[in-house]
């Protein structure tokens, strides 16, 4: 076992990235993951923030993380109360019936 | 020591966002994120950001992801006919997550910090050992960054209005108390007072 450095925390916060990103194209009918998906993109935002904030010695990242966090709880509520008022008003959250303003 | 703990941490928020993108039931991918996050918060207490990795279960553990469960239980869809394009869109978006994920660990891996960006502290908000995590952040919060923590409680703000005014709706057809209504009767309207006689019942009640 070897120290743990900065790359470490980097490389996990990628690999959160990447399965963010990949949830959103393999999960394309169904909203709910995908906002499940931007949570996890933000989350590895965050622990790249945290990561940085930690080993540069400098707080100011951890207050960043605060801002992406309170970011990221506004946009999960927004979302999540978009969908409720579109399932009852189409009866159906797939993404292909979500064609209203195609103009 | 440090080592194993952030080998255990690491491996089960990966793990647990795979499952998240793969379940097949929507509130076992909540679950999952549930755990991705606790573990994420591990995370954090391995990096000395002690109040982030409390805020983070507190706000997601408790809030955001409840918010979730409520949705998916609340929703009565069809969860396994939204998973027809599964298979369709995993080999596309396999080998997309792919490409990504090596351009990514190229760019980290060649990527060095210089050792003496690591050793000075770049700002005067550099967190001494006399302060602990949360007195720190508080410090610099509610002083520099002032501005921005009122322009975050307005963001919450927006959004808990913008939550409200979406899902709110006007029932038609529902009978509500109106009390206007209520106090403006008068006993005249109110009230039918009627003599019964004996053996011969009320009869026909004039409404």
């Amino acid at each position: 076992m070897t120290t743990i450095g900065l790359g470490h925390f980097l490389t996990v916060a990628a690999i959160l990235f990447t399965i963010g990103v990949l949830g959103i194209f393999i999960n394309r009918k169904n909203v709910i993951v995908i906002l499940m998906s931007v949570e996890l993109i933000l989350l590895a935002v965050n622990i790249n923030l945290v990561a940085f904030s930690s080993f540069l010695n400098d707080i100011d990242g951890q207050v960043f993380a605060l801002f992406v966090l309170t970011v990221a709880a506004a946009e999960a509520a927004i979302g999540l109360a978009i969908l409720v008022t579109f399932y009852r008003n189409r009866g159906s959250i797939a993404v292909e019936d979500i064609n209203m303003m195609r103009g | 020591m440090q080592a194993l703990f952030f080998y255990i941490f690491a491996a089960i928020t990966v793990a647990s966002a795979v499952m998240v993108i793969a379940s097949r039931n929507p509130v076992q991918s909540v679950l999952f994120l549930i755990l991705a996050f606790v573990n994420a918060a591990g995370l954090f207490i391995l990096l000395h950001a002690e109040f982030l990795a409390m805020i983070l279960v507190v706000v997601y553990v408790g809030a955001v992801a409840v918010l979730f469960l409520f949705v998916v239980m609340m929703l009565d869809v069809d969860f396994a006919e939204l998973r027809q394009g599964f298979q369709q869109y995993l080999p596309v978006g396999g080998l997309i997550g792919l490409i990504f994920l090596v351009e990514i660990l190229l760019v980290v891996s060649t990527w060095a910090v210089s050792p003496d960006a690591l050793r000075v502290p770049i700002s005067a908000s550099a967190p001494s050992e006399a302060l602990s995590n949360t007195e720190a952040i508080g410090r610099v919060l509610y002083t520099r960054y002032s501005y921005f923590f009122q322009a975050a409680g307005l963001i919450l703000l927006v959004a808990m209005i913008g939550a409200i005014v979406l899902t709110l709706r006007e029932r038609v057809g529902v009978k509500r108390q109106n009390i206007a209504q209520q106090v403006a009767r008068t006993p005249e309207e109110a009230v039918q007072l009627h003599k019964v006689p004996s053996r011969q019942g009320l009869g026909e009640l004039t409404p």
